[in-house]
Parts: structure tokens; sequence; C-alpha cells
């Protein structure tokens, strides 16, 4: 069983994601390659082929140029799963490669189950096994599902080369936005969607002020404009590891986990006892926010 | 301008999921469906576009499933669509991105769609494959998670969502198909008066054959709750007793009490 891992590269750097793509095919078992667009000075370390274009040539991310050159090195290994990371070069990647082979794609994959591969869905409050149905199989890889492994070696340099041609161009990065700077704080108490207003966030800035902490916001709560973008808490906004994490009215999408599942002790509070946040918390209290975060933030001042 | 919107009728995410009988799929029994998250903004990102080109454009929204479906496309019709397309297709909830995607372009196949508007993933199946894989079938351009949309002659001009919060400014030339991440717009409240509308408004059945519905490239094989973790404590109860043994747990587990704030 072999795997073609694709690697990804922003601005010249070697994202660290890869190893957690070594990680998964330790654990399938699968003898490894890589396709690189990327820098020839900063290249993973692993024993096999690697397949390389060179991103000076080739510039930043094309999702037609890029899905050439994968299709370049799927050719010459011919291998059983082309693996990537659900992210946003994946899940933008991975289909039009799946297209292109007419195989199978299972994407977000948490677990493997035998022959098949467990997905989260329903908002991740739900698991789903799937199997492929095709010889070859296209996977994305949750981030932090499974462990990073480093390997040894130096790789064997294949270059590859496609024609650029594309009816998009890619025209530039715009920065984040320069929010607070939560990854230092001890504390964090965060607003999820399941506040429900405005108002309520004050109740969630008062439990933070009472705990000494900072607040923080997901994605839902941000988009509705209730706390600013510099504040959220995730994939999309910053990956955080306090001591203490308290989760109010957060559901616990993937997203959302993936920016703070490095805290120390989680404390949820949450109307719904079955939200899938109970899988990263160490306790979970059922509780309607508006009298339980008062109720707490009151003993605190006393 | 001719625009397509491709939505998703999902069951409500509060739900409590019940595994089907084959136990490949959640049972449908006493859930209450409505538009998928992420397709909102797509309707409204081509509703927008449509109400800046006056005349000159027309948004269809087309949705496939059961029967069930209509009242989602009915909805995007409120909000300012122009027509709707059903593909009646009983089965859809077990289909796959494959074959979801032949159908959207097995209909879009030479209808001259400029743009074409998908979420960027179903909050229920969340796979992120389909409007990918129909731009590929079509041979369009396509770009992936946008936050942001501007259209000038032929050429669109998106951002994209990557991680940290940081966006890629991409160009396209159209025909082109775009999967819209949330936050993209402001997703509008269909007006009175325009839900009268929706409600007359005539939609375009066609079946699944129609559309050439293939065979799948992947099957599900299990379904079930996600476990919660082996460490988690569920506490119940009256809020003062509650805040009580947490503050009680606070003090046995974390450092944060002894150590500051105002406690």
């Amino acid at each position: 069983m072999n795997a073609l891992l694709v690697a990804e590269c922003r601005e010249g750097r070697l994202t660290g994601s890869v190893c957690e793509q070594f990680g998964f095919a330790g654990e399938l078992g699968a003898e490894v390659s890589v396709v690189l667009v990327g820098n020839q000075d900063d290249l993973p370390k692993f024993d096999g082929r690697l397949y390389l274009a060179d991103s000076r040539g080739y510039g930043e991310y094309n999702p037609d140029v890029h899905k050439r050159l994968v299709l370049q090195a799927v050719e010459a290994e011919k291998p059983d799963f082309v693996v990537f990371m659900h992210s946003p070069y994946g899940w933008d990647l991975a289909p039009r490669v799946a297209a292109a082979l007419r195989t199978a794609q299972v994407s977000e994959v948490i677990a493997i189950d035998g022959d098949a591969f467990v997905t989260g869905c329903c908002n991740g409050k739900m698991r789903r096994t799937v199997r492929s149905l095709t010889g070859r199989t296209v996977l994305t890889l949750q981030p932090g599902a499974f462990p990073s492994l480093q390997p040894a070696g130096e790789p064997g340099i294949r270059p590859i080369e496609a024609d650029r041609s594309s009816p998009l161009e890619f025209a530039g990065y715009e920065p984040p936005v320069v929010g607070i700077d939560l990854t230092r704080s001890e504390v964090i108490v965060c607003a999820g969607r399941g506040v429900g207003s405005r108002e309520h966030v004050e109740l969630v800035r008062a439990l933070a002020d009472a705990l000494g902490g900072e607040v923080g916001a997901s994605r839902p709560v941000v988009d509705a404009g209730w706390l600013e973008h510099g504040r959220q808490i995730g994939t999309t906004g910053q990956t955080v590891s306090p001591a203490l994490y308290v989760a109010c009215g957060v559901s616990g999408a993937i997203q959302h986990v993936a920016g703070m599942k490095g805290s120390g002790f989680v404390l949820a509070v949450n109307t719904d006892r079955d939200a899938p946040i109970a899988e990263v918390a160490d306790l979970l209290v059922v509780a309607d926010l508006e009298q339980f975060l008062p109720a707490l933030t009151s003993r605190l001042r006393s | 301008m001719n625009i397509l919107v491709c939505i998703k009728q999902v069951p409500d995410m509060e739900a409590s999921f019940i595994p089907n009988a084959a136990g490949t799929w959640f049972d449908e029994a006493g859930l209450a469906w409505r538009m998928n998250d992420y397709d909102e903004f797509a309707v409204e990102e081509a509703v927008r576009l449509r109400e800046r080109l006056g005349g000159n454009a027309e948004v269809t929204v087309l949705s496939i499933g059961p029967d069930r479906v209509v009242e989602t496309i009915r909805k995007a019709i409120a909000m300012g669509c122009d027509r709707g397309v059903h593909v009646r297709d009983a089965g859809a909830e077990l289909r796959d991105p494959w074959q979801i995607a032949g159908m959207i372009a097995g209909y879009a196949r030479g209808k001259g769609f400029d743009l074409i508007f998908t979420g960027m993933q179903s909050t229920d199946r969340g796979s992120a494959q389909v409007g990918v894989l129909a731009a590929e079938l079509l041979g369009i351009a396509c770009t992936t998670t946008i936050v942001g949309f501007s259209l000038e002659n032929t050429t669109a001009t998106v951002e994209r969502e990557l991680e940290g919060g940081a966006r890629g400014i991409v160009r396209l030339t159209l025909p082109a198909l775009l999967t819209c991440q949330l936050g993209l717009n402001t997703p509008r409240y269909p007006t009175l008066p325009n839900i009268m509308r929706s409600k007359r408004a005539a939609i375009e059945v066609l079946s699944s054959e129609d559309t050439g519905l293939t065979a799948p490239l992947t099957s599900g094989a299990g379904f079930a709750r996600h476990e919660r973790s082996a460490s988690c404590t569920v506490l119940e109860g009256e809020v003062n007793g509650l805040a009580d043994e947490v503050l009680e747990v606070l003090g046995r587990k974390t450092a944060v009490l002894r150590r500051g704030g105002a406690g």
C-alpha cells in the first residue's frame, strides 16, 4: 500500500501539517512519497521520492496548475491514496484531483476504521464511516486528528513540470485583521452562538473579568458582529492554550475545537448535553447561560 | 448575466440525530428542515449581484432532493431569486458528492451560466466537494471559501479565506463557480410581499435521470454519535448549586482561582 502526500507551501515556507500526513500514513501502514509545489531550501525530511515543482517558477497557489502537477506525481507513483490536509489548500485542490482521476474522495478524515474512514458530520456532532468504491482514493485529513510524525532521511527529488495556463490568477495576500493576542492568556472565556444576543455577551465579559481572563469568540459570534474578529478562536482565528478555557454556548464545531483543544482545563456551559464540545471538555454544565453565568460570576467576586 | 445558485436543505443542527435503520445516516423523523447556512450567503450574493446589474440578469436557484426541498427553494425565491428548479430525487440524502455534482453539472451544461454560487459545504455532510466537482465537470474556473466578491465585465475578483484569518485575492475569468463562506454578506430576511410571490412562483421539476444521475464512488458504512470525552463530567441541576460545584472543581483541578482574578 502506498500513499502520495500532497504537502503545502506558502510564500516559500513548508507548512508543518505535512507531519500530520506522515502520522496518518504511519497509522495506515503505507509507504510514502510526497508532492510539493515549494521551495527547494525548505523541504520535508523523509526517506522516499519527492516530486518537486519550484514555487519560484509556479508562484503561489493556482488550482489548475497545482492540479496538473499533482496528477503528474500520481501518474508516476500510482498511489493507493492521495492525501491532502483539510485546509483551504486541500479542500480547494483535492476534489479537482479526484475529478480528474474519477476516484472517490473522503473529506475531513478523523480516523481509520479497517478499510473505511471516519469523518465528522452534522456540524461535528456526529461521525460517519465512509468506504471508497474506487481502487484509488483521495483523502483530506482533519487538522489535529492524527499525531505529528517527523521521519528522518533525505528525499530523492523528482522534478515535475506543468502547463501554467489558467482562467484564474492569484493577486496577493491580505494579512489577517490584527486583534488582541489571546495566545498568552491564562484564562479565556469564549462566547459561542448559544449566548443568543449581543447583550448576553456582557455576561461572558463579566465572568472573564471575575476570572482575570480574556474574552474570546467563536465564528458565528464574530459574523453576527457581537464581538470583533480579532477575538476569534479556531482555524480562521487564533489557536490558544490557556490553563482554563470556558466555552459558553459554544457548540464545538471542528473548526473551533482545532483552535482550543490544547487548553489545560475546559469548562463547557451549554443547554445541549449532546453538544460536541463535550468531546474536548473536562466539565460540561448543562444550564441556561443567562442564569448560570451571573451565579458563577457573583461567587467569584465575593 | 445568467446566474445559478445551488442550495441544499438540511436539518436544524440543534436536533438530536438518531441513526436510520441501515445505520448509515440519520433518521428523518421529527427533524425540522431549513436552508444550509452556507447556501444562504450564496443566495444573498447572487441576488445582490442581480440587483446591481438591473434587468439584464436572472438568478436561477436549484435544489436536489425529495418534495420537502420545494419549501427551501421557495425561501430562496422569497429572498430574490427569479426562478426555481427542483431535481426530484427521493434518495438524495444517500448520494455522494460525485453524484450530486454530476446532477448539478448535468442541469447546468449548455445553459450558459456565467456565474454559479454554492455554499462552501453543507452543515450535515460537510464534504466541501460538491461545488468544486461540479466546476471541474463543467470545465469552468472555480475558487472556494469566498468572503469577498466583486465583478467587472467578465472578471470576478474574490477574497478567499485562508488560515488564521488571512485572505488570498483571486481573479477569475467567467464563467466561474464560487463557493461561499459564512460572513460573505448578511443574508436578508424575505419581505412579506416576496414571501407571497414565492408561494405562487412556478418551479420547474426535473428527475434525477433528466440530469444524468451516475453511480456513486463512495458508500456510507456507519453513522454514530461522537463519544463524549471519557474524562468529561456532566453536571445538571439548579444554577446556584451548579455554580458552587463548578467553583469546587476549578479550585481542585486548576490554579486559576489561587493565582488571581477578583476571586
